[in-house]
C-alpha cells in the first residue's frame, strides 16, 4: 500500500514547494506537485490547496481557484472522505469553493501580517488534528494580508464542532492581542462536518523543522503525521 | 430577437454586519481629521463595468445577475450585489 499525496500548483501559489518537501522529505511520503488543470482525484490518496497567491488574488483571494477543475476533481474527494487540507490561499480556496462555510476578509489592521502566532486546539478528532491533545497550544507562523475569519452562522459551527484551532496566547488564552486579524472569536482553522477538510491561515508546512522555528518546536508535523495515519486507517 | 449592447455598471458592498475597516479608515483617519466631520458613515466595496449583449435592459440585468450568482462573483456571506446603472451602448 502506498499513500500518494498531491499538492496542488495553481499560477501564483508559493508555498507549493514547500508543503512537497515536508511530506516528502520530512514526513517520508510520495507526493506530487500537480498543475491544478491536471489533477485527477483517483491517482491519491489525500490532497494539499497550498498557500500563496493564486490568480494573484484577483476579484477576492481564492475565488477565481475555486473555479478550477483541480476543485471539481477535490469535490469527488470531499463526497468519499479522503482528507484534504488547505492552507492561508488554500484555506480561502476551500471557503470560496464552498467546502467550508464562511469568508476570508481583509485583515483588521489593513497590514499584510507575517509572524509566529500560538493557537489553541479546539477540535482533536479531525483528520489532521487527531494527534493532538485538545487544549494544546502549537506555534506556527502565518502570512497573510485576507485572514480574517467571518461567518453570519457561528452557532452552527459551534454546534457541529467545526471550529479546530483559535489565536491564543502561548497559555491558551484567548485575547484580542494574540488575534492577528480580527477574525470572529479568534477563530485560526475550521473543518467540515465530517471532520475530513481542514482549512487555516498558519502554516504547518513552514513549523515542521525544528532549524526553521525560532523555539525549535515541530508543531506543524503533526498535521502530516495525523493526516498519514488517517488515510492509513481509512485503507485496513 | 435582436441584441444589443448594454453597459452595466455594477457594486460589490460589505454588508452591514462584517466589519469594514478600510471604509472606517478613510472616514476616521482621513475625512474627520481633515474637517469632513459631517461625514457619518462610509462603506468601502468593489466596482465593475460590463458590457454585454442583451436583448432588453431588463435581460442584460437577469444575465448578470445569474452570472454573479453562479460564479460567486461577490461572496453571499459578506456581500451584497448591486447594480448601479444599465445603459445602451
Amino acid at each position: 500500500m502506498t499513500i500518494k499525496i498531491a499538492v496542488i500548483q495553481f499560477p501564483g501559489a508559493n508555498c507549493d514547494l514547500d508543503a512537497v518537501h515536508v511530506l516528502n522529505d520530512v514526513i517520508g511520503v510520495e507526493t506530487s506537485l500537480v498543475w491544478h488543470n491536471h489533477f485527477k482525484e483517483a491517482n491519491f490518496d489525500g490532497v494539499v490547496l497550498p498557500g500563496g497567491f493564486s490568480f494573484g488574488d484577483y476579484l477576492r483571494a481564492g475565488i477565481i481557484a475555486a473555479h478550477s477543475p483541480a476543485l471539481d476533481e477535490a469535490r469527488i474527494m470531499l463526497k468519499d472522505g479522503r482528507p484534504i487540507i488547505g492552507i492561508c490561499n488554500g484555506f480561502q480556496i476551500l471557503v470560496e469553493a464552498e467546502f467550508l462555510p464562511g469568508a476570508l476578509l481583509q485583515n483588521e489592521t489593513l497590514r499584510f501580517v507575517c509572524k509566529w502566532v500560538n493557537i489553541k486546539v479546539i477540535n482533536n478528532r479531525t483528520a489532521f488534528t487527531h494527534k493532538m491533545n485538545k487544549d494544546d497550544v502549537l506555534a506556527i507562523p502565518i502570512a497573510h494580508g485576507e485572514g480574517r475569519y467571518y461567518t453570519d452562522n457561528l452557532k452552527e459551527l459551534e454546534e457541529n464542532d467545526q471550529i479546530v484551532f483559535k489565536y491564543s496566547t502561548e497559555d491558551g488564552i484567548f485575547t484580542s492581542e494574540a488575534n492577528p486579524n480580527g477574525s470572529l472569536e479568534n477563530i485560526a482553522g475550521i473543518c467540515n462536518i465530517e471532520q475530513t477538510c481542514l482549512g487555516l491561515m498558519p502554516h504547518p508546512e513552514r513549523a515542521s523543522e525544528s532549524i526553521l522555528s525560532p523555539k525549535q518546536t515541530i508543531h506543524g508535523r503533526i498535521f502530516f503525521e495525523s493526516m498519514i495515519e488517517f488515510i492509513k486507517r481509512r485503507l485496513t | 430577437m435582436a441584441q444589443t449592447e448594454y453597459i452595466i455598471e455594477i457594486s460589490l458592498e460589505n454588508k452591514p454586519a462584517a466589519r469594514d475597516p478600510v471604509a472606517e479608515t478613510i472616514k476616521r483617519d482621513l475625512l474627520a481629521k481633515k474637517g469632513y466631520d459631517k461625514v457619518s458613515k462610509v462603506r468601502s466595496g468593489q466596482y465593475l463595468r460590463i458590457n454585454l449583449l442583451a436583448e432588453s435592459e431588463e435581460n442584460a440585468k437577469e444575465i448578470v445577475t445569474k452570472m454573479c450568482n453562479d460564479l460567486r462573483i461577490f461572496n453571499p456571506v459578506t456581500q451584497n450585489l448591486n447594480i448601479i446603472s444599465v445603459k445602451k451602448l
